[in-house]
């Protein structure tokens, strides 16, 4: 009853989504094969070889995988998915694109983002926005699976498995990549941050986030978010939306700062341990999930947030 | 070139779901229904597709129940030139969905599809990229921009960390992501003019589809609710509380 799992990495380091996935995919039960397809990335088949739980890595190795397109992703994955019952992959931008083009494949009708795993055939997603909770059985012979990486913890150390080189299939030659603009940053990534700082509309100005929230994220080594009324307005880039259409994040601690609390937003950030709201409208809906409230004007709050980190040495 | 796009009909983004007390689904029931908003966005890249030039018929296709078929007038008073209604008062799944537009696909012979990234009410975020595949066809998700160049589709996408562009050999897919575009609103002429404008009635059966669910649901229920924590005075307060009785600072 082995899994597929496939690897979330850049093709220098293995990405965080991995060892969450990872976890889900334990919940099935089978042996865990993790799939690394990458170009000139060995590195990251030998990180995924010490993950707890995994029983061999297969590493599939040419310029087609670089990227990532869904074309020849595809093509691999369906290429190696005769011996499994499942293949899983986290649910990131990357495996929203390219696994359900491996379930239509194989004739699979896939389960996407789930946060938990009930029964190896049975898993819960959310619906709605996650207003709902479905939990569904799924009647294929395979499961093909995306898991909500923040639905998760991430798997540690302690395996010691076999990397495997595996052929990679002709890519289909109909998609080509032309370049990407990856936001640089030193702070964390969103979706594994242990702290996030987001900002919404009531910042009113990109400047506004680089003045008032920047340098809290820095005090606490934060990664910064935004709601989608502030990269809607123009305040915030897109790739820094946290909600259910953006990024789903589940960090030790997230603060929303002059941000309501829109369901679309929540969806995305209510399974964080600790939630601090910031906001001048006592009435805002985010209070009713916040662990600890404050009603005030963010840009007196900000810097004085700021100063009593200062004070704790932060 | 022809475009196809198509339109599902979900609950209104604005409406506040209720799961139904006996756990077997969300309440459905007199409940303001519209066009997925990711659908949208896609009647209005194919519009300005052929206003540019680049497109010369938009065909609007939904399955769903026979209401559904308003879902399609709203795509024709926006701008589409006619639709089919792919009739099921049962639900159809993203994989069912997909081999009815392949269908229609190999029938129609679009140049293009453009599709919602996922749809509001069961955010699967399959369908385009299940279509692609049974086609055969490259496949350009998320999309914030779409560009034609020639026989290929230059697409930039929303990806973790920031954009990436690809480039596709036509024909192909194309989903849709928030900031691709702001859907105009039907005009009223164009409401009256969309009356006029043809709907073909299929089943499922005629593109001998399948549309048995390969997913069992078990139940539908409340997510877990969180309960709301206190107010804190001041922001001293707050830094005391995170580090004393959070333990996170």
């Amino acid at each position: 009853m082995p899994t597929l799992l496939v690897a979330e990495h850049d093709n220098k380091a293995l990405k965080d989504a991995t060892h969450k996935a990872i976890t889900a995919a334990k919940g099935l039960g089978g042996e865990i094969h993790v799939l690394v397809a990458g170009s000139s990335c060995r590195p990251v088949a030998e990180a995924a070889a010490k993950l707890d739980g995994v029983a061999k890595v297969l590493l599939a190795e040419a310029a087609a995988y670089e990227h990532m397109l869904a074309e020849p992703m595809a093509a691999l994955i369906v290429s190696l998915a005769g011996p499994y019952d499942a293949i899983v992959a986290p649910a990131t931008t990357a495996g929203k694109n390219y696994l359900p083009r491996v379930a239509a494949l194989l004739d699979v009708m896939q389960v996407s983002d789930i946060v938990k795993v009930v029964a190896p055939d049975t898993f819960e997603r959310l619906i709605y926005a996650g207003n709902a909770v479905q939990v569904v059985r799924s009647r294929d012979a395979k499961k093909v699976l995306t898991v909500r990486t923040a639905a998760f913890q991430a798997a540690g150390e302690g395996g010691s498995a076999a990397i495997e080189t595996v052929a990679a299939p002709a890519d289909p030659a109909i998609s080509s990549f032309v370049g990407e603009e990856l936001s640089k940053s030193d702070r964390p990534e969103l979706t594994s941050a242990k702290v996030i700082i987001s900002g919404g509309r009531a910042m009113q100005s990109r400047e506004n986030f680089a003045k008032y929230i920047e340098p809290v994220a820095d005090r606490l080594g934060a990664a910064v978010g935004a709601s989608r009324a502030a990269v809607d307005a123009g305040y915030a880039p897109n790739d820094w939306q946290v909600g259910q259409t953006g990024k789903v994040v589940a960090p030790q601690l997230y603060i929303a700062v002059g941000i309501s609390g829109a369901i679309q937003h929540l969806a995305g950030m209510k399974d964080s341990k600790v939630i601090v709201a910031i906001n001048k409208d006592e009435e805002a809906p985010i209070f009713q999930v916040a662990d600890y409230g404050l009603v005030a004007d963010l840009f007196q709050a900000l810097p004085e947030f700021e100063q009593e980190l200062g004070k704790l040495g932060r | 070139m022809k475009v196809l796009v198509p339109v599902k009909r979900v609950v209104d983004k604005d409406i506040k779901i209720r799961v139904k007390a006996d756990s077997s689904g969300v309440e459905l029931a007199n409940v303001k229904m519209s066009m997925n908003p990711f659908d949208e966005i896609a009647v209005e890249e194919a519009i300005r597709l052929k206003e540019a030039g680049k497109a010369t018929e938009i065909i609007a296709v939904s399955i769903g129940p026979q209401q559904a078929a308003e879902t399609i007038r709203t795509a024709l008073a926006m701008g589409a030139d006619r639709g089919i209604l792919v009739k099921s008062e049962a639900g159809v799944e993203p994989l069912a969905v997909a081999k009815i537009l392949k269908a229609i696909v190999e029938a129609e012979q679009p140049g293009l599809v453009i599709l919602g990234k996922q749809a509001i009410d069961d955010d699967s975020n399959q369908t385009g990229q299940m279509l692609a595949a049974l086609l055969g066809w490259p496949q350009g998700t998320f999309a914030s921009k779409v560009a034609i160049d020639g026989s290929d589709i230059v697409v930039t996408r929303e990806i973790d960390g920031g954009l990436q562009t690809v480039r596709l050999k036509g024909p192909a897919i194309v989903t849709t992501d928030l900031r691709l575009n702001e859907p105009r609103y039907a005009s009223l002429p164009n409401i009256m003019k969309a009356k006029k404008k043809p709907i073909d009635e299929k089943t499922p059966d005629a593109y001998g589809v399948d549309i048995k669910p390969r997913l069992e649901v078990l139940k539908t229920v409340e997510p877990p609710t969180r309960k709301s924590g206190v107010k804190v005075a001041s922001v001293a307060e707050l830094v005391g509380k995170l580090k004393s009785e959070a333990g996170v600072l």
